[in-house]
């Protein structure tokens, strides 16, 4: 597949009126959302506000039915990729909740990935040489101890462990747009530092990233250019950074009352 | 290399399913003592032998095949069976320009290379390998490497030839011609198969292995195979099998028997992908196979690896009797079913000897309509004191419309044993492809990496060049069996 990048397109990510619903219940209900390369967006809401759905959308999850809308990304139509396909044309989800692989290294899966993905793009595999020297550099980075490398995928890794591992993975696929689903949840704060200096770390003009969390906390470490707003499956508000301290400072109910619902 | 043989043997999909247009030396078809005399009169056997068989034709006779375990299958009819087939010409090959073109050219697709094999012969291969192609053994490799170390590595056929005291004394000693019905089939109209005699204090300095192929239309095969290991020997034993894609049922019904005696140790690893029939489950291999070792004496060891994929109905139960004191059996096994196949296999340890030690881990896959059945014995004899067992079985299922069972039996007789067993039944999770694709990662490859992983501890037990292929060939058997 030739590899265009026409420039012209200045937007990384475009959604465009998204509606999906799940088992015949609409979650998503006409999101609107553009990123830039370089720019990181926080989506902040209550729980039930379609946070996950969205990120699970863009990862394309099978589970989920598209009713309505567009998401192109880089001038593709994402919704028409495989979820294989959306992860080598750069799209990255870290998961809230990592999946265990029994049996399959780190270091195994992460190699599998790579070179999928460089295939793709029409490379040929990484040298075992390379790989393991970017999994040196990569460690360092979210500080993750050489021994988790060659266990098995998150198996027996506590949870601050197994999202630390999530930052690790994103730091070796090198992603453009990367998708942070609650990756703070259940850290402590040791562990939520580690992990945003490693997403901050990775930042670049050309990479972009989706931050979703409940809480303000984890912006105070990677802090976003743009907070979203996400209420019933819409995006009922969006502001600077200070927008995340006003709804922290005044709860959700705000919101609420705002758009009167 | 050699180790291609197998290699070869495992990758991609069935793509053995090949018929080798050679002419064949075939006994008419059907079953009764004159056939029995034809064969052994083939073989040109002494007279002990014929007797051995006829008794077991006799004591055949007068059994009913069994339906104990959890397959169905249209029986067998055994009069519509050619139990002698044979590549013509039989003669004794000196060399390579005696062999049939077209053998040579099927053992090249096979990924044989009897050329290659000759030319390294003795320089750095590091198997040797026995060929058995329907009813005979057709070349073994390496026999002049192997005999300066006094090993004995040749065709059943010709051990009893030449080594009639040890096929004398050792066959049948593990698994007696009254043990079972297809033992009993087997010991009256076996055609040939493996020996393998490692002297006392030998270490094997190569993978020996057996090659089984079944070529002809109509024909079973009944192979017999013996291993011994004298006191302080060591030997790794592989076997792999392939036949051709066939609308008949074609049985295959084998005996392979392993003694170890003090302090000896034997390791034997099989990679079976007999063909397992087509999707609607048309045709494909019967696998009925008696596979027993007996740790004669004390400190000796014997190791059964199997990953099973192929076969219509495998039925199959590697043993070990542990006699000796202090020895050590174990068994570990990958069974796949997709389609319409079906597997009943699992061990059978036989605790006898003091301080006596066995680990089962079984790894069960379901694909398909299949079915996969784990099936095994512990037996701690009385006075088998502080015998230790520990049993681990898994069931991977893969879809809803396969199934996984799991029959385990333990028998304690002493009140030191200690015995452990684990179970557990999975599914392959949406949740682990969604994991995998959302890096990157496709459903097949992805499906290669969770199912490879899950049965991690049983492929690390393979030889190396085996265990890569094995993995391939666990991919390529369930492909497209999920999403």
């Amino acid at each position: 597949m030739p590899y265009c990048l026409s420039g012209k397109i200045s937007e990384m990510l475009v959604i465009k009126n998204l509606h999906a619903s799940i088992d015949g219940k609409e979650i998503l209900r006409g999101i609107n959302l553009e990123v830039k390369a370089g720019e990181i967006h926080a989506i902040m809401g209550p729980n039930g506000s379609g946070k996950s759905t969205l990120s699970a959308v863009l990862a394309g999850k099978a589970d989920y039915e598209i009713t309505e809308g567009s998401v192109t990304f880089n001038g593709k139509d994402l919704l028409e990729l495989s979820p294989e396909d959306r992860a080598r044309e750069g799209v990255f989800l870290a998961f809230q909740y990592p999946v265990e692989i029994p049996g399959v290294s780190n270091i195994n899966f992460l190699k599998t990935a790579i070179n999928e993905i460089r295939a793709y793009k029409g490379q040929t595999p990484m040298e075992a040489k390379d790989f393991l020297a970017l999994v040196k550099e990569k460690q360092k980075l979210v500080e993750l101890d050489g021994k988790l490398a060659n266990r098995s995928v998150n198996e027996g890794f506590s949870g601050g462990e197994k999202k630390r591992n999530e930052i690790f993975q994103m730091a070796m696929l090198e992603p453009k747009l990367a998708i942070l689903d609650e990756t703070d949840s259940g850290l402590d704060i040791d562990a939520l530092r580690i992990v945003a200096g490693g997403v901050n770390k990775l930042k670049s003009k050309d990479n972009a990233t989706i931050v979703i969390t409940h809480y303000q906390r984890l912006l105070d470490y990677i802090v976003p250019d743009v907070v979203h707003i996400l209420y019933k499956g819409k995006i009922v508000k969006s502001g600077p950074k200070e927008l995340a301290l006003e709804l922290e400072e005044k709860g959700y109910d705000f919101i609420k009352e705002e758009v009167g619902a | 290399m050699a180790n291609e043989i197998l290699a070869e043997q495992i990758s991609g999909e069935y793509k053995y399913g090949f018929v080798t247009d050679i002419e064949a030396d075939n006994a008419p078809k059907g079953l009764n003592e004159d056939i029995i005399r034809f064969i052994s009169k083939k073989k040109n056997e002494p007279e002990w032998m014929l007797e051995y068989r006829l008794k077991a034709f006799k004591y055949w006779q007068t059994l009913e095949e069994p339906h104990w375990a959890h397959v169905s299958y249209t029986k067998p009819n055994f009069q519509d069976i050619i139990y002698y087939s044979a590549p013509k010409p039989k003669v004794q090959l000196n060399s390579l320009d005696e062999v049939d073109p077209e053998l040579l050219k099927t053992f090249e697709k096979l990924g044989i290379s009897i050329e290659e094999q000759k030319r390294l012969s003795g320089v750095e291969s590091r198997i040797a390998v026995d060929i058995v192609m329907d009813s005979v053994s057709v070349k073994t490799t390496f026999k002049e490497t192997l005999s300066e170390k006094g090993i004995i590595f040749c065709s059943f056929g010709e051990a009893v030839q030449e080594h009639p005291e040890l096929v004398k004394k050792y066959m049948g000693s593990v698994v007696p011609y009254t043990d079972n019905f297809y033992a009993a089939l087997n010991s009256a109209v076996f055609t040939d198969g493996s020996f393998c005699y490692i002297p006392k204090g030998v270490r094997c300095p190569m993978e020996l292995s057996t090659y089984f192929r079944i070529n002809a239309s109509g024909t079973g095969q009944f192979e017999r195979t013996l291993i011994i290991a004298d006191e302080d020997a060591y030997v790794s034993y592989l076997e792999g099998c392939t036949a051709p894609m066939r609308d008949e049922n074609q049985l295959h019904a084998a005996v392979v028997e392993i003694v170890t005696h003090k302090n000896a140790e034997v390791k034997y690893s099989t990679v079976q992908n007999w063909y397992p029939g087509d999707k609607n489950g048309k045709g494909g291999i019967f696998n009925f196979v008696t596979k027993r070792g007996i740790c004669l004496e004390d400190n000796s060891k014997i190791s059964w690896t199997q990953v099973e994929t192929g076969s219509a109905v495998t039925w199959k139960y590697p043993s070990v009797i542990l006699k000796g004191d202090n020895s050590v059996g174990e068994f570990y096994s990958v069974a796949v079913t997709n389609n319409y196949q079906q597997a009943d296999t699992g061990t059978k340890m036989m605790h006898l000897g003091k301080n006596t030690r066995s680990t089962i881990i079984s790894k069960g896959i379901s694909a398909g309509f299949s079915n996969n059945s784990y099936r095994g014995l512990v037996r701690i004899a009385k006075g088998a004191s502080n015998a230790r067992n520990f049993s681990q079985c898994d069931s991977l299922l893969m879809g809803d419309k396969c199934g996984a069972h799991t029959f385990p039996y333990i028998e304690i007789k002493d009140k030191s044993a200690i015995v452990e067993h684990e179970a557990t039944t999975s599914k392959i999770g949406e949740d682990q492809l969604f994991y995998c694709k959302s890096r990157g990662i496709d459903n097949e490859k992805a499906i290669g990496l969770i199912v490879n992983g899950y049965c991690k501890e049983v492929l690390n037990k393979l030889p190396m060049e085996f265990a890569v292929e094995a993995q391939k060939l666990l991919a390529v058997s369930l492909e497209g069996s999920v999403g």
